[in-house]
């Protein structure tokens, strides 16, 4: 009797008070201002995930009747051609679409903070942010042009007495994945500047100002000050950029389609093959079920490392 | 060259010259973009050393029909050799169908494999520059093969207008002006009905010659490789083609490879 006393006694005291009807009303505008953006969430993030899952258990062609087939896409997927090959190149082209962006974005919005921060500065970054403004397409149309044997990076290679290593950089067996790179830190450079500039701009001036007193050089501002106070900015540039990596499409389509012989081929190519050119909507929805788990399970360690950084 | 070769022998013997006199003997496209166009010479090769009976049972899959056969071998390893000797550019795995156009309209290239549908281009652009033969046979005389796979167009049973696109294709397989506009932009032989006459082309071009060399190919005619399956051209062709330029496949490894691809796809 007297512990159950006490547990009454004790839920009595730790309940919450009731909202008042001026909270319940802010909580309802609040919720108001939120749907439209959680319709839109829902409509094209929610009902295409769960779609992909429902279809996933099926043998379709998109457009025959479906025939249900439990699990066993989720087998078959593993003969695609080169699947391992596939994910591998993901991988390696998070070493360029994610790990040397945000480098060379902290570096360079760093420098752009230190000594560029007027009209040169607001330039700089237009200029680094534009590829995200330019059209994909029109961009691989360019890199390809840039990127072929008689291009642009070729004549200059020749121009500086550096011929003998010219080459169809995209049509190379070893050199079109870091080629593909390139672009992709083209494309995502600006992206992480851009997002790591904000993040310096809020670091207190006077930070810096004590370390220049004491006599600091730029690299020890940078490693002491500017690096250890972007963890969170960092942890950001790092998720949509591996994410853009191991889920590549657009970039890697518009560069080589995945040759030359698979080897720039990723997932989300085979998922797009199989899909529209194999039509077989079952299968390819069952890989990007696994892209998206693999996806996941790259992103959650690094969301926990910049959140316990913060 | 005065005359059309009249074996792949005496092909070869004209890419070897046009090497030797520093051209580049055949321009053709190999990105994964626009789908390797070795393709088209491979499958030429096929039909030169091979009947094209099991080249179509293969494309129609037929059961049991299988692309690595000892015939298809030799051709893909003529193939191989063409690669080696350099008789292709040697960026081919980057180069897009219409960028290898243009190179050869420029000038780029003894020879090109292309279809009829470029007719149009090489018209106005090449003008009494440039010709065509259909493919030569392995042995002299015999009769030469070429692709041919026509257009299908379908109207879906739901159609709310079925009629008026039953017309439609009716009035371009028959009426003479579509006719003339179906050989002058599109370059083919506008089909039809069978007693239908051909509208007349300017005597001396490319069209006129690719219209003449259907009734010498006649019914040794095949569809395309590439059309076996929906993806075996970027899931088979494409990317072991490729990796025989590049000297990561051989003969032999691009036909196994190839078939294995045909036999995943028809289990999925």
């Amino acid at each position: 009797m007297m512990a159950s006393d006490h547990r009454s006694e004790a839920h009595t005291v730790s309940r919450p008070p009731l909202p008042t009807k001026r909270v319940r009303r802010e909580t309802f505008v609040g919720w108001l201002f939120a749907t439209p953006a959680l319709f839109m969430y829902g409509f094209f993030v929610l009902v295409p995930l769960l779609l992909t899952i429902f279809y996933s258990l099926y043998k379709w062609n998109g457009v025959g009747p479906m025939t249900w087939v439990g699990l066993k896409n989720y087998v078959t997927v593993f003969q695609v051609p080169d699947l391992i090959g596939t994910i591998y190149n993901a991988f390696l082209l998070v070493l360029w679409f994610s790990f040397i962006p945000v480098a060379l974005g902290l570096v360079v919005s760093s420098v752009i903070h230190r000594i560029a921060s007027g009209r040169f500065g607001s330039v700089a970054r237009t200029v680094l942010f534009l590829p995200q403004v330019i059209p994909l397409v029109a961009a691989g149309i360019i890199w390809g042009w840039l990127l072929a044997l008689p291009g642009l990076i070729n004549q200059l290679l020749k121009a500086i007495g550096l011929g003998s290593i010219t080459r169809a950089w995209l049509g190379d067996f070893h050199f079109a994945l870091p080629a593909v790179g390139v672009i992709g830190i083209w494309v995502l450079l600006g992206f992480c500047t851009v997002l790591l500039l904000t993040g310096i701009t809020k670091i207190d001036p006077a930070l810096y100002e004590s370390a220049r007193i004491d006599g600091a050089t730029w690299l020890q501002e940078f490693i002491g000050i500017t690096v250890p106070l972007l963890r969170n900015e960092i942890g950001v540039c790092l998720t949509v950029t591996v994410i853009n990596a191991l889920a590549a499409f657009d970039i890697v389509y518009v560069a080589t389609a995945g040759g030359p012989g698979n080897s720039t081929s990723v997932p989300g190519l085979q998922i797009y093959i199989l899909a529209f050119t194999q039509r077989a909507i079952g299968l390819a929805s069952a890989l990007a079920v696994m892209l998206m788990l693999l996806v996941v399970v790259v992103i959650i360690p690094i969301q926990r490392l910049s959140r316990e950084s913060g | 060259m005065t005359e059309p070769p009249k074996t792949v022998a005496e092909f070869e013997d004209l890419l070897a010259a046009a090497k030797a006199a520093g051209l580049l003997p055949i321009m053709q496209w190999g990105s994964a973009k626009s789908g390797m166009g070795l393709a088209f010479p491979l499958q030429q090769l096929m039909a030169a050393y091979g009947p094209v009976g099991p080249i179509n049972d293969w494309i129609f899959q037929k059961p049991g029909a299988t692309i690595d056969t000892p015939t298809n071998l030799t051709a893909a390893q003529h193939l191989e050799d063409w690669i080696k000797n350099g008789y292709f550019p040697p960026d081919i795995n980057a180069i897009e169908y219409t960028d290898s156009n243009s190179r050869f309209v420029a000038g780029e290239g003894v020879f090109t494999f292309n279809g009829d549908w470029e007719n149009a281009d090489y018209n106005t652009n090449m003008a009494g520059n440039v010709g065509f033969f259909a493919f030569p046979p392995s042995v002299e005389g015999d009769q030469p093969a070429a692709m041919s796979g026509p257009l299908t167009f379908g109207i879906a049973a739901t159609a709310k207008h079925a009629d008026c696109a039953a017309f439609f294709f009716n009035w371009v397989a028959t009426n003479p002006t579509a006719r003339e506009i179906d050989v002058a932009v599109g370059g083919s032989n506008p089909g039809g009905p069978a007693d239908a006459t051909i509208p007349p082309v300017p005597a001396g071009s490319i069209t006129a010659e690719t219209l003449a060399a259907g009734p010498v190919v006649g019914a040794n005619a095949m569809d395309f490789i590439a059309n076996a399956t929906s993806s075996i051209f970027a899931q088979g062709w494409t990317p072991e083609l490729q990796k025989m330029v590049g000297g990561q496949q051989d003969a032999a490894g691009l036909l196994q490879a190839v078939q294995a691809e045909y036999e995943r796809e028809l289990t999925q």
